[in-house]
Parts: C-alpha cells; sequence; structure tokens
C-alpha cells in the first residue's frame, strides 16, 4: 500500500506535470528545429512568436467570452486557437516577406540571419507588450479538473491523492493530434515531401522543380501554427506572461539540440528529456521517499537536488553534456 | 572624408547630450554619458568577440551580472560574524565541490572502456553531490542567519571599489573559459544558445545565495571612488565655488560627482580603446580577421582556431566584466533583479550592429547613440501619444491604455532600427576599413 501512496505522490506532482510541460516544449522545439531545418537558422524571435499567438488568443477569448460563447467544460481559449493561428502565421508570413526574404535571395550566413531574427524579437517583444502590457493574463476556463484530489481519493480509499487539470489532459491529448497530423503532413503529401527534400539538400532540390519560396511559406505557416498551440497550452497551463516566454527560449532550445537540431523526432524526445529532468531535479522527493524507503532510513532533508529557481540550471546542464559528448544530439541533427 | 564624416558623428552625439542638458537638466545629461561610457564599454568588448571573431555571445548579462558581483565582494566590509559562524565551511564546501569536479575529469581521462567510465562518472558526481551539498547547506544556513535584515551575507574584503573593476574582468574571464571550453569549436549558433543559458543561470545564482551578494534582497550602499553629494554641500570651500559659478550646492555637488564619474570611465573607455585599436592592427588582429574571414584556409596556414577564438571571447567578456563593475559602482548597489537579458544583452547588440561591427570606434559611437535613443525615446513617444490622442477624453481607455504602454516604444525602436541598419546599412555607421 505504501508502494502505491507514493508512486500516487510522484503522478501527481512529477509525472503529470512533467508531460503536460514536455509536450509544450516538444510543440515548441519542433518550431525551432523546423525553422532550422528548412530556413537554415536558429530562430531567436519564436519564443515571441509564442507569445504573440498567445496574446492574439486571450484576445479572441475575452471576446468570446463577452458575447457569452463558450466550450462547455473545455477552455474557450481553443475556439480562439484558429484565429489565433490565421493571425500569427499572417505575422510570420510579414515579417518573412519583410525582413528574411532579402537574406535568403543574397544568401546571407546564418550568423546574420540570427542577428536579424534578434531585430525581429524585439519587434515582437514591444507589439505584445505595446497590446496586452507585461502583466500575468490567466484565460483559463471551463472545468477545471478532469478528476481532483478529492474525487481520486475517494474513489481509490488511498492516503495520498492526485488530481488531473483539465490543461494537462488537453495538451497531452492535442499534442499528440498536432504530432501526428504533422508527421503524416511531412512523409505522406507531396508538400511535405518537397519540405524534406529542401531541406536535406536544397540544390538538389531546387533542380526538380520544387519551388523554395513556396517550402518556406509552408515552413513558417506550420511554425506559426505550433507556436501558437504551444504556447497557448502553456498559457493554459500556467498562465501568460510575455517575458515567461521569452525565457521559454532556453528550455525549448536545449530540447532542440539535445534531440538534434533539425530533426522533428528528435525535437519531441529532446522536449521530454528537458522536461523530465527539470521536474525530478527540481523536486522535493521526501514525500515520495518517505513511503518507499523502510522508517529507520527516512530522509531528514527535504531531498531536493536543487531548488526551483535553478530550472534553467538543467535544461544548460543536460545541454552542455550533449555539446560535450555527443554534439549532433541524439538523433543526429545538423551540428556542423 | 570618412574621418570627417566619423568625426561628425561624434560631434552629433556630444551635441544631442548638451541639447538634453539645456533642454532637460544638465543632471540628465550627465546620467546619459555617465551610462552611454559603459556602454560604449560593453560594446568594445562585444565588438572584439563579434567584429574581430565573428562570435555570436548572447551572454552580455552574465558577464555584466558578474562585475557587479565583483563590486560588492571586494568593496563591502566583512562580516565577520558570518566569517565565523561559516565563511570558512562554505569556502571548504566549494573547494571539495571543484575537487569532485577535478577527479571526474580524471576519471573521464584516465578510464577508457565507454560503460565503466559512464559508470564511474555517474557514481563521482552523484555521490560528489550529496556529499557537497551535506558540507554546504548547513554553513550557509549559518551565514544566512547571521543579521539577515541588513547582512546575512559574508560580506567582501572592504577595499576601495575600484579595485573591482579589474576583478570584474577577471571574474567575467573565469566563466568565459568555462563556457568557451565546453561550446568553441561548435556551430556559432551553439555558442549563442550557451551563452544565452549561462547569463540566465549566473543571475539565478546572484538571487538565490543570499551568503554571497544578499540575493534579490540587494547589497545598497556601496562605497564610492568619487566624494559623496553630502560631504560636498556640507564644504564651505565647494559651497563658495559653486555660488561663485552660480549654482546651488545641492545641483552643483551632484553635477560634480557625476563629473567625477564621468572623468574615471573616460579613463577607462580610453585605455580599452586604445589597446583594441592596438590589437586590430597588430599581427593578432590581423590574424583574428583572417580567422573570421576563412576558417577553413587559416587552420591550413597553421593557426589553432579554437584555441584563438577562446582567446577573444575571455577578452571580449572580461571588458564586459569591468563595464559591469564600473555600472554598479555608479548605481552604488547591486540588485539582481534589475538584471533583464533584453536590456544588458540584446541592447549591446544593437549597439555593436548600428556602430559598425568590427570598428572599434563605431561600436563606441554606437554604445553612445543606442543608449541615448534607449532614455530618450520614452519620453519622445510619450509627447507623440499626448499630442495623438489630444483631442480625446482624460479617461478615454484608448488613451490610457497607450500612454500605459509608452514604455514598451523604446523595445519596438531599438528592433526596427537593428532591422533597418541591417537591411541598408549592414555595415553599420563607422564600417571597418
Amino acid at each position: 500500500m505504501d508502494f502505491i501512496n507514493g508512486l500516487v505522490v510522484l503522478m501527481n506532482f512529477v509525472l503529470i506535470p512533467a508531460t503536460a510541460y514536455g509536450a509544450q516544449l516538444a510543440l515548441g522545439a519542433l518550431g525551432v528545429t523546423l525553422i532550422y531545418g528548412i530556413l537554415r537558422f536558429s530562430n531567436f524571435a519564436h519564443g515571441d512568436t509564442m507569445a504573440f499567438g498567445t496574446m492574439i488568443t486571450v484576445l479572441v477569448t475575452w471576446w468570446f467570452q463577452s458575447m457569452g460563447i463558450s466550450f462547455g467544460p473545455l477552455p474557450t481559449a481553443l475556439l480562439a486557437l484558429p484565429f489565433s493561428i490565421a493571425a500569427t502565421a499572417a505575422l510570420v508570413l510579414l515579417t518573412d516577406r519583410g525582413v528574411y526574404q532579402f537574406y535568403r535571395a543574397q544568401k546571407a550566413k546564418p550568423v546574420i540571419l540570427v542577428i536579424v531574427s534578434m531585430g525581429v524579437m524585439f519587434v515582437m517583444n514591444g507589439v505584445v507588450r505595446i497590446i496586452i502590457g507585461v502583466d500575468d493574463q490567466r484565460f483559463s476556463d471551463g472545468e477545471r479538473f478532469i478528476f481532483s484530489v478529492r474525487e481520486f481519493k475517494a474513489a481509490s480509499g488511498l492516503r495520498e491523492g492526485m488530481a488531473l487539470k483539465t490543461t494537462q489532459g488537453i495538451t497531452v491529448i492535442t499534442a499528440l493530434i498536432v504530432v501526428i497530423a504533422l508527421f503524416w503532413f511531412l512523409n505522406k503529401t507531396r508538400t511535405g515531401k518537397s519540405m524534406r527534400a529542401y531541406a536535406d539538400n536544397e540544390d538538389l532540390a531546387l533542380l526538380s522543380g520544387i519551388n523554395p519560396e513556396r517550402v518556406v511559406a509552408v515552413t513558417w505557416i506550420i511554425v506559426a501554427a505550433l507556436a501558437t498551440i504551444a504556447g497557448v497550452l502553456y498559457g493554459l497551463d500556467k498562465s501568460f506572461k510575455p517575458f515567461t516566454y521569452f525565457q521559454l527560449l532556453l528550455p525549448i532550445f536545449a530540447s532542440a539540440i539535445v534531440g538534434g537540431l533539425g530533426s522533428p523526432l528528435g525535437a519531441i524526445a529532446g522536449g521530454f528529456v528537458v522536461a523530465y529532468s527539470e521536474v525530478t531535479i527540481t523536486y522535493a522527493w521526501k514525500k515520495v521517499l518517505k513511503y518507499w524507503m523502510p522508517e529507520s532510513l527516512e530522509p531528514s532533508t527535504l531531498m531536493q537536488l536543487l531548488s526551483t529557481e535553478y530550472k534553467f540550471a538543467v535544461s544548460f546542464m543536460i545541454l552542455i553534456v550533449v555539446l560535450l559528448f555527443r554534439p549532433t544530439g541524439l538523433f543526429k541533427g545538423k551540428a556542423y | 572624408m570618412d574621418q570627417t564624416r566619423n568625426i561628425l558623428y561624434f560631434v552629433a552625439i556630444a551635441a544631442l547630450i548638451i541639447i538634453t542638458g539645456m533642454v532637460q537638466s544638465w543632471n540628465s545629461a550627465l546620467l546619459i554619458l555617465n551610462m552611454g561610457l559603459i556602454s560604449a564599454v560593453m560594446a568594445l568588448g562585444v565588438n572584439l568577440q563579434w567584429g574581430f571573431a565573428g562570435l555570436f555571445n548572447v551572454g552580455v548579462m552574465g558577464f555584466v551580472a558578474l562585475g557587479g558581483l565583483a563590486a560588492v565582494l571586494v568593496s563591502t566590509d566583512p562580516v565577520s560574524a558570518a566569517w565565523s559562524a561559516g565563511g570558512l565551511r562554505i569556502l571548504f564546501a566549494l573547494a571539495v565541490g571543484a575537487g569532485i569536479i577535478g577527479v571526474t575529469i580524471i576519471a573521464y581521462r584516465r578510464i577508457t572502456a565507454a560503460r565503466p567510465r559512464v559508470i564511474a562518472i555517474v557514481t563521482i558526481l552523484g555521490l560528489g553531490f550529496f556529499l557537497y551539498r551535506a558540507l554546504l547547506d548547513p554553513a550557509v544556513q549559518a551565514v544566512e542567519a547571521v543579521n539577515p535584515a541588513l547582512q546575512g551575507n559574508l560580506g567582501g574584503l572592504g577595499l576601495p571599489i575600484i579595485l573591482a573593476w579589474p576583478v570584474g574582468g577577471l571574474f567575467a574571464a573565469g566563466a568565459a573559459w568555462i563556457i568557451g571550453k565546453a561550446a568553441l569549436g561548435l556551430r556559432s549558433d551553439y555558442l549563442a544558445i550557451a551563452t544565452l543559458g549561462i547569463s540566465e543561470i549566473i543571475i539565478a545564482i546572484l538571487k538565490n545565495e543570499d551568503w554571497l551578494a544578499r540575493g534579490v534582497k540587494n547589497v545598497i550602499g556601496l562605497n564610492r571612488p568619487v566624494p559623496k553629494e553630502i560631504d560636498l554641500q556640507e564644504s564651505a570651500e565647494f559651497v563658495e565655488r559653486a555660488s561663485g559659478l552660480g549654482l546651488d550646492p545641492v545641483t552643483a555637488s551632484a553635477l560634480f560627482v557625476k563629473l567625477n564619474y564621468a572623468l574615471l570611465f573616460s579613463v577607462v573607455l580610453i585605455i580599452l580603446l586604445i589597446m583594441a585599436q592596438l590589437s586590430l592592427k597588430s599581427p593578432w588582429g590581423r590574424m583574428m580577421r583572417a580567422i573570421r574571414d576563412n576558417e577553413t584556409a587559416a587552420a591550413a596556414m597553421g593557426k589553432n582556431v579554437t584555441n584563438r577564438h577562446l582567446q577573444i571571447f575571455i577578452l571580449g567578456s572580461a571588458i564586459c566584466g569591468i563595464a559591469g563593475a564600473m555600472m554598479t559602482t555608479l548605481d552604488g548597489q547591486l540588485t539582481p533583479g534589475s538584471y533583464q537579458p533584453l536590456r544588458f544583452t540584446f541592447l549591446i547588440w544593437v549597439m555593436v550592429i548600428v556602430g559598425g561591427s568590427g570598428n572599434n570606434f563605431g561600436a563606441v559611437l554606437g554604445g553612445f547613440l543606442i543608449w541615448f535613443l534607449w532614455v530618450q525615446v520614452e519620453p519622445m513617444s510619450q509627447y507623440l501619444v499626448t499630442l495623438l490622442t489630444a483631442g480625446m477624453a482624460e479617461d478615454n481607455a484608448v488613451r490610457l491604455h497607450m500612454m500605459e504602454s509608452v514604455a514598451y516604444t523604446r523595445l519596438l525602436t531599438m528592433g526596427l532600427v537593428l532591422l533597418l541598419v541591417l537591411r541598408f546599412s549592414p555595415r553599420g555607421l563607422i564600417p571597418e576599413k
């Protein structure tokens, strides 16, 4: 019984939150990795693209709420998603036309594009802050829990409880759908195949008549959708604050690099590796070990490896270890 | 021709600052000048890395913050009660931590078989971590319990704060060595992500390790290399001279102190600028640019690209550390919460790109110009918004919202400036020769 109680605690505080967080990171890292594979640069504006998409979602959600539209037990934000994806796609396509296209035509070095993306990051940062401000915005509504701690305790008769938030459930299901759709698109459709061909060998793809501008445009639209969905899921699960989204850049890049830059499968694996390590290393294990260890060995301290403020340090350490020992990442991305 | 144009740029900046002095106040003009000098030093450091060597460092904030830490550790008085409570134990724990890492590295080098190597490393690091925490945690608790409202840290060496400037450079150089060892030699983007990460970690350490520099409780009232305003106001001689110039003692003392700072910062900037110019023209500088322009060719000529990169990465970061110590000296306090990557990393990058990467004078010009814009965009857009919304009612929602968001127009402006310069004048205002 003690073992099951410990397991329940572990599920509640580590496995469920880390899975949701991992799914959010994976979606973010997929966007970074696609840009990297097709456009060949690290997009520093990705966090702020996520913030922009989420901001539009928040605004549309508020508008729906004011009109009395709701999605039953599910958050209204899901209804707003198509609108915000369209808006974000329009924004990134516009940015590409106005900014990136020029450098692509020049065949500028990747690092120049990174600096350009820094400029885009500044602009998006400013736009988001000017429109919605810097404060925390909560926009999650509908049913709060799929099952709550009390319901779980009543049903199972255990001492420890476990809750599953609606947002966590939605995160994992949405991420699953998105990933399946993305892989189906990349592997089965003509456009998806041309994207992969372009990522593999640009010149060869051009010779076989693939229109590069079309590939780039499709990539941006997919990235806008991925970024918006990732941002909205993160915002529903926690809350929306522009600066937090900027800071997400680090774990997202860590995920993409750990998985292997340019590899979609790697991005997903990397997202979960980073999320699980972050949560397990910053979790106080005392509550779990209390059940799992014999009474005489019960830990006196919290058994927390690092305090939660150091969660960035965790993604960073993983990043360094991967850079030192396997620079191509788990799934053989492009390191050089 | 180019020479006159460049001089004109600097004259224009000087004019902008003087106009600020006449229109707003001399106090704010000198503030802009002082921070402009510090920004110019930071831009010199980043230019050394990017302009000379093509290294992409987005961890400037971390190196600047390390300089700030140096200011605290050098200049504040030691807290003897804290030292006796656990100071030596903390040092011992840190030494043990370093030893564990050393043993791990030795194990990694000595054991060649794959599986035993992994097992050995994991065991050493795992056990070592718990040993380290067991030594460190009680000592930290003891130190932080000493008079937490005012101290709760170990304090510093009680030396003049000006000594902190080179020490800040050393701190930053140390951090740069570690990060450079890991990330140089790989893709340029990797260095970017790695530096972004280390700067966030440095800030996290400053915020959380209260025994070091009081964390978010901040260290205030650092000693200064120049006289205090209050002492000047009490000196009869100073008051007399001020009234001779037609100034009241309070204003005069504020201006005098700021002028002193400006003088000190100028000396540092000029020394660094001369050194950077000399090195740019030396064989070493030519080698660096050769490596930047074609790494493969330089490597084929027998240059050790990674080592040269590490060298210049350390030098540039050290300059950022010096600037960070200068900034904390000017502020008179260390507030870890105020370090924002947009302000301390990406803004410096805008300075370098706009000024002209690869040209030291360009970096200095960019430092002054962008800092001036950063400060002045807010009042300008305030004015613009007031003008635009003049017809609206006082409590109009749109007007209120626009008033509130004025502060963020500077981000937008900086982004636009950067994008426009990159697009239409990618070599900056003063291009590389």
